[in-house]
């Protein structure tokens, strides 16, 4: 069952003895001790889980980790370069956007992806790509604010 | 102040009884213990020294300042996700003249806190915040007393810049070099007067959440994120529904499985332990398909719910009489009644319930979500037949729970599970089914109100009649508030506690009536329940304000005129003025396709006042309609922290728009039938309507509890809207573009 699995995951690679039917969600929390994705729903529904693939936002907590070799993985702990934050993280804590937290991740990462292929969002392409994403709290509108916010810092920096 | 080596008599008595069982306990990682690194101009912050609660008088039970350099909070409150940290710390700090960014705050400890019950009902500014707010008063008397002593001059000379104290004849020292290492040993006595909120400096203004950065880096941060050496990962594979038995079970199988450390069976409470996460759900899934049970359906099905809670019938409970008033309300003018309807609704939180829990030589130490930490130690007590002080529980932040979830139960199941394997770290948390099935939910409630109006339309009479299960089974001392220990081969037996007040919480009305009644008919339902966000003040409101909208229309009245008219209270009238000034409420553009409704309360009629505008555009085609906006407007009293009660209020009022628009447990005979969010959708962000928020800030006024204050009305707002639109009145809950009688529009 036991087979070895190359990842790569924030930008170096990692040979290890896995079952490749394990979804990546508990390599991620148990081999790379992240806390980042996160058990929500086990069923690719609410976003806890969510990592860059390959820069697009995918879930994690059914896809067997096997299927992810040969991809470049980015997780939350990924985001932050030269202990600077990434923009869309800044933009969260600036515009508190936040009650529990439990859904940051997924928030975030959607949002990073859509910055990479929509540096200028509309509202509309902001609330479709984080809609993948459940939030109990009810913190919604602060995260488009944020979303809002980052693509204007990202923005006015190119 | 006492060396803490020279302990006084009563404190050493203490230690020694319980002292030395302390050390015994695990220490909370050091990830947990609030250790912000040093930024340019604060020192490390060195954990403070634990030490146990002794009594609720001391200073020392809310306010240290044994890290050098660092003010430490107590506080026996969970931070839930409501930003209770950072309001708590501004409170302090302000006392105690240190900057925010010099201050820690542990919560929710039995080793360590204050006893303050459960982190409910919004009651942690009023009840922790004024705790620490006269502790912190005292702290600093105290502290300029000692500095006073020293330079032989009053306290009242002195000046306090950041910790420095400093005298008008120049000499200069910190807290701390007063303390010399030592701890503040005094009581609050009231001697000490807090500050003139005029003269404040950190409360009222938005700073930001610590906790917040942790999250967005992927710090360690909740229950879910707690490594201990050694732990292993449990999971429980509950009855397919209520009351079903475990008859029998094949367990070889899965023992034999890769990883599996132990499989527990104890009557029909059935659980796996195995070394990595994945290998337990593995076990789990496995598990679920091989047990044997004996099918108990559910005899009241959700069709049947409304007949089933009008014909419990048994003498109401008499919260307000007022003889004759069906009388007043038949010979008047203007009469009405109708009848409104509440499902069961989840707290749904999006991580399901998670906690860990070891025994070591007859301790048991568990960390926990739970939003009591004092009543679930009662309930471990009561299940191993333990002294209390033999259990430790430390809060740890969950999910959000928005009142009883899961928390509570994962930590009582977490402690049985380890039991069975001394020693060693269990992490158990929920799948997303036990969490949706197993969750208490907030209860179905009926309503009944008639009211009578005279031909101005002045209201003169209001009659409510209110069914309602229980708003609170929460863990009280008795273990059979734990789920699974009424499973267990030696079941311990649930019996529902009395909890009327929170069914009728707001439902008399604040207006100014002649003739007020309120009859309440305790109902036993199918499902668990217990505390949801507002308890039964979110039902009881839909149906008022939505009734007195009807009652309004009948009349021929504006919403907000009508309701100015008709409260007393400055303040009430103030949120309702505001909101139709922001909103232009006057000048709106009424159309064809929108409509526009308004709702008012006063949360338990005594806290909180918020009015809101709801807006609504429907789409007569496709038979939808859709919530464009949500505008409220909130007085709490003095504001410690605006920009938190504003992300608390537009969080309440979002949610409140998904519980009204779209939630209610399905579930048949053979159990729930919401097992995830496509089974229980919640409002995602395509759907979520604009939301603003606006403050009346009220300095000269005490802080009061907000985060519940926006649920009632908003659901009625929304009802109200779509009548607006549509012509067409919804009365149950949820309001689903179905229940419009497109007819008519």
């Amino acid at each position: 069952m036991s087979q070895d699995i190359t990842l790569n995951v924030n930008g170096e690679s990692h040979t290890f003895p896995a079952d490749p039917e394990e979804p990546l969600l508990y390599i991620l929390r148990e081999r790379f001790s992240f806390n980042g994705a996160k058990y929500g729903c086990g069923l690719h529904q609410c976003g806890a889980c969510m990592v860059l693939v390959d820069s697009m936002a995918e879930f994690t907590c059914l896809r067997p980790c096997g299927s992810f070799q040969e991809t470049e993985i980015t997780t939350l702990e990924g985001l932050a370069k030269d202990g600077k934050l990434h923009p869309v993280q800044q933009a969260f804590i600036d515009t508190q956007a936040a009650q529990c937290g439990y859904c940051l991740n997924g928030m975030i990462i959607s949002a990073v992806s859509l910055l990479e292929t929509t540096p200028q969002p509309t509202e509309l392409e902001i609330r479709e790509a984080l809609n993948q994403v459940i939030c109990r709290c009810g913190t919604h509108s602060r995260f488009i604010k944020a979303v809002k916010v980052a693509s204007g810092k990202l923005n006015s920096k190119s | 102040m006492k060396d803490p080596q020279q302990l006084d008599t009563s404190r050493r008595s203490f230690l020694k009884s319980t002292g030395n069982l302390m050390i015994g306990f695990n220490l909370i990682p050091l990830a947990f213990c609030q250790t912000k690194g040093a930024t340019n101009e604060n020192p490390p912050y060195q954990v403070t020294p634990l030490r146990p609660h002794i009594d609720n008088k001391l200073i020392d039970s809310w306010i240290r300042l044994d890290a050098e350099g660092y003010l430490t909070i107590l506080s026996g409150k969970q931070e839930l996700g409501q930003g209770i940290k950072i309001a708590l710390i501004q409170i302090a700090a302000e006392e105690l003249d240190i900057s925010p960014d010099r201050c820690r705050i542990i919560n929710a400890d039995t080793g360590q806190t204050a006893n303050e019950g459960f982190t409910a009902g919004s009651n942690s500014v009023e009840g922790s915040g004024k705790a620490i707010r006269n502790a912190a008063a005292e702290a600093r008397l105290y502290l300029l007393k000692l500095a006073a002593q020293k330079w032989k001059t009053k306290p009242e000379s002195l000046s306090v810049e950041n910790g420095i104290v400093k005298s008008p004849s120049g000499d200069e020292t910190t807290y701390w070099k007063l303390l010399e290492g030592k701890y503040i040993e005094g009581t609050v006595t009231g001697e000490a007067i807090p500050k003139n909120p005029k003269t404040y400096k950190y409360v009222g203004h938005s700073l930001k959440r610590e906790d917040i950065h942790k999250m967005v880096m992927g710090e360690s941060h909740f229950v879910h994120d707690l490594r201990m050496p050694g732990m292993l990962h449990a999971r429980v594979v509950h009855p397919p529904s209520y009351q079903d038995r475990l008859v029998s079970v094949d367990l070889a199988e899965v023992n034999a499985m890769p990883g599996i450390v132990k499989v527990i069976r104890n009557g029909s409470f059935l659980a796996i332990v195995a070394e990595r996460e994945y290998q337990a759900i593995k076990a789990w899934t496995k598990l679920k398909s091989l047990g044997v049970w004996e099918k108990s359906p559910i005899d009241i099905l959700p069709s049947q719910l409304i007949g089933s809670i009008k014909s419990s019938s048994g003498k109401p409970e008499e919260v307000k009489a007022s003889p004759g008033i069906e009388e007043v309300i038949s010979k008047a003018a203007i009469n009405h009644q109708a009848e409104y309807f509440r499902p069961y609704q989840m707290h749904a939180s999006m991580g399901p319930s998670c906690a860990l829990a070891i025994w070591e030589e007859n301790l048991l130490t568990v960390w926990t979500a739970t939003q009591g930490v004092y009543p679930v130690r009662a309930t471990l007590a009561d299940l191993f037949s333990l002294d209390e002080e033999k259990i430790r529980c430390i809060g740890v932040p969950g999910s959000g729970c928005y009142g009883q979830n899961g928390a509570d139960d994962v930590s009582g199941e977490a402690a049985l599970i380890a039991k069975e394997l001394p020693g060693r770290h269990i992490r158990l948390q929920w799948m997303r089914e036990d969490e949706n099935k197993w969750e208490p939910y907030g209860t179905t409630m009926a309503f009944q109100l008639s009211a009578g109006m005279d031909s101005e339309g002045t209201i003169t009479a209001w009659d409510t009649n209110v069914w309602s299960d229980s708003h609170s089974t929460r863990p009280n001392g008795r273990a059979a508030s734990f789920v699974s220990a009424r499973h267990l081969e030696n079941p311990f037996e649930f019996t529902k506690g009395g909890f009327s007040a929170g069914s009728y919480r707001n439902g008399i009305p604040e207006y100014s009536i002649p003739a007020k009644q309120l009859h309440l008919y305790n109902y036993s339902g199918p499902l668990r329940v217990s505390s949801l966000r507002g308890l039964g003040a979110y039902g009881n409101t839909f149906a008022m304000e939505s009734f007195l909208d009807e009652l309004i229309h009948k009349a021929g009245k504006d919403p907000i005129d009508f309701r100015i008219k008709n409260l007393e209270d400055p303040r009430a009238k103030a949120v309702l003025e505001k909101l139709g000034e922001k909103t232009e409420w006057k000048s709106r553009q009424k159309t064809a396709n929108n409509g526009f409704g308004i709702a008012y309360s006063r949360y338990k009629n005594s806290t909180s006042y918020f009015a809101v505008l709801a807006e609504v555009e429907i789409n007569k085609a496709a038979k939808s309609y859709r919530l464009k906006k949500l505008t409220g407007v909130i007085d709490s009293g003095l504001v410690i922290n605006p920009d938190g009660l504003i992300n608390q209020t537009e969080g309440g009022m979002i949610q409140a728009a998904s519980w009204s628009m779209l939630e209610e447990v399905n579930y048949d005979q053979n159990g729930i039938t919401s097992i995830d969010w496509f089974t229980y959708p919640i409002l995602r962000i395509m759907e979520v309507p604009e939301v603003e928020v606006y403050i009346i800030d009220r300095p000269d006024t005490p802080p009061m509890g907000a985060g519940e204050a926006a649920m009632g009305p908003v659901s009625a707002a929304i009802s109200n809207a779509i009548f607006d639109a549509t012509g067409s009145r919804i009365r149950d809950l949820p309001l689903k573009a179905e229940k419009i009688n497109w007819e008519i529009v």
